[in-house]
């Protein structure tokens, strides 16, 4: 596991990404006293009142465990450089993940036909916006997938 | 313990008050307590109370007198006026003071509430990626409510649905306009499954009560309403609360969970013995998850209770009397001491149009909020 934020220039939420074994990953902490995971990263466990954590893989896939879709164009501190008539509604979920961590996240489908509280999901980057200078805005999002490894 | 009593309410209509300040509806809401309980402001021994957007309590003095008075500033989100109420039963009980005040008020800007990643320990990317939204945890929290208990979404309209049906029995409420089922379905989706007519609106209002020891209550007045339960807790590992970029695995009760069980315990009854209930009614998934996390009905019995007319007015379980903050807005440092005062309004029996029906004698009041707080009181008639 390899926190190499160098191979995602311009992503803000790089330091929440790990490149791991199958790829890209979220990072995110573990208690060495008691074990309870924690995305994102903390130093600090809120289990068992332990300070001594270390970063571990979270993975990039789960199983959707709730979701909405965001229908009117937040306020700042929201950046995505939209005007209120060319807002595009997004999906929002958390996303149980192996440990039974559940991860916030952006949704690829806004639709919710598409979406159902079970469905397997893969980790993937969005483009969510521009910065005034015309350069992409991206963070981590989840999408609808057929295809799980494993049991989760 | 030495019981403690309420003596006197008044409140500041909430809703939109355009030219008066937060802090002089505080003030107004203050002046009509102290006028209902009989007492003057000097001779108010101490006093806690806060507003999230309005300013310092204690710059009421500026308005009704500055005595000397020890004047504590309470910031505890949703849950200012229970943890204002519980100090200063505290406060009374220790005998610090023979007479107590505890007062929220609040004036919001309109629209969705603005929170900042920092104020909250989170990073800025957050916030900046559109996952900072209140509306959208509840819409989170619902959802999955709905789907692990089984119950249907029109439950959401239904609670809506009461909400204004109660607001118009209602003189003082903001929203006093029934609405009907359709109108509630049909409106703009926000966060679903929750559409407008299901949230409440920022608003802005005030609320105070003057407390005294329960045996020198009938001095000040002949319907003191005892608190026999005044209670306030927070959040455990393992909570779903608002603001979470990641959830525990393991999944813990909510802070009314916490706060219900210990003033139930506090006050020697049971959901069963409450005759009337104000719920945290943010928004119509609120209501209906505080409803059986407060006790008054296994998870996933809500459909059925809301069909069957049982949190009604007439009914077993009168939930949200004056309409609760979908119908009056949420001042957020008022909104919990509103909820005692409509209590403390049916326990005396002059909620008019609105009145429980027979003689209610246990009242039962629950906020909750960011960033996992919850407060709850038990109320008795005189
Ligand atoms: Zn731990």
């Amino acid at each position: 596991m390899n926190n190499n934020t160098s191979l995602l220039p311009h992503l803000p939420v790089a330091h929440l990404l790990t490149q791991g074994t199958s790829g890209l990953g979220l990072l995110g902490s573990k208690c060495s006293q008691c074990g309870e995971m924690y995305f994102p990263a903390t130093d600090s466990c809120t289990a068992c009142c332990g300070s001594d954590l270390a970063p571990c893989d979270i993975g990039n896939q789960g199983r959707l465990w709730s979701w909405t879709v965001q229908a009117f164009m937040p306020k700042s501190p929201y950046n995505s450089g939209e005007t209120e008539e060319a807002f595009q509604p997004y999906g929002v979920g958390y996303v149980q993940m192996p440990s039974g961590v559940k991860v916030e996240s952006r949704l690829t489908t806004a639709d919710p036909a598409e979406l159902a509280i079970g469905m397997p999901m893969a980790l993937c980057l969005v483009r969510y916006g521009q910065r005034v200078d015309g350069q992409p805005l991206q963070t981590f999002a989840f999408a609808p997938t057929i295809e799980i490894e494993g049991d989760l | 313990m030495e019981d403690i009593a309420i003596i006197g309410i008044g409140m500041h209509s909430f809703g939109r008050t355009d030219g008066l300040s937060g802090q002089a509806q505080g003030a107004f809401a203050v002046r009509e307590a102290l006028r209902d309980a009989g007492v003057k402001w000097e001779q108010v021994g101490v006093a806690y109370g806060g507003s999230q957007d309005a300013g310092n309590a204690d710059a009421l003095a500026n308005h009704l007198g500055l005595t000397g008075i020890p004047f504590v500033n309470v910031a505890n989100g949703c849950a200012t006026g229970g943890s204002a109420l519980a100090s200063v039963v505290s406060a009374i009980r220790s005998g610090m003071a023979e007479i107590g005040l505890a007062v929220g008020f609040d004036k919001h800007p309109r629209g969705a509430f603005n929170p900042q990643p920092a104020d909250w320990g989170l990073e800025d990317w957050y916030g900046e990626t559109g996952l900072m939204l209140t509306t959208q945890f509840f819409a989170l929290k619902t959802q999955r409510y709905l789907h692990e208990h089984g119950i249907a979404e029109e439950s959401l309209v239904h609670v809506a649905q009461r909400a204004f049906r109660n607001g118009a029995l209602t003189p003082h409420a903001w929203r006093r306009r029934e609405l009907s089922f359709e109108e509630i379905a049909e409106s703009m989706a926000v966060n679903l499954p929750l559409r407008k007519y299901m949230f409440c609106n920022p608003a802005e209002g005030g609320a105070a009560l003057v407390l005294c020891r329960a045996s020198q209550a009938h001095k000040y007045s002949d319907t003191p309403i005892i608190v026999r339960a005044a209670v306030m807790r927070t959040r455990h590992h393992g909570s779903f609360e608002v603001f979470s970029p990641g959830l525990a695995a393991r999944q813990a009760p909510a802070p009314t969970v916490t706060a219900s069980r210990a003033a139930y315990e506090s006050a020697g009854v049971g959901p069963e013995d409450i005759d009337v209930i104000q719920l945290q009614d943010t928004d119509s998934g609120s209501e209906l998850i505080h409803l059986a996390e407060n006790g008054f009905c296994e998870h996933g019995e809500q459909g059925l209770l809301l069909r069957s007319g049982a949190t009604d007015i007439a009914g077993r379980l009168p939930v949200n009397t004056d309409g609760g903050c979908l119908a009056n807005g949420e001042p957020v440092g008022a909104s919990g001491l509103r909820q005692v005062i409509e209590v403390c309004t049916q326990l005396r029996r002059q909620a008019g149009a609105r009145q429980v029906p027979g003689a209610p004698r246990l009242g039962y009041t629950h906020v909750y909020g960011a960033p996992g707080v919850s407060a709850v009181t038990i109320l008795e008639a005189p």
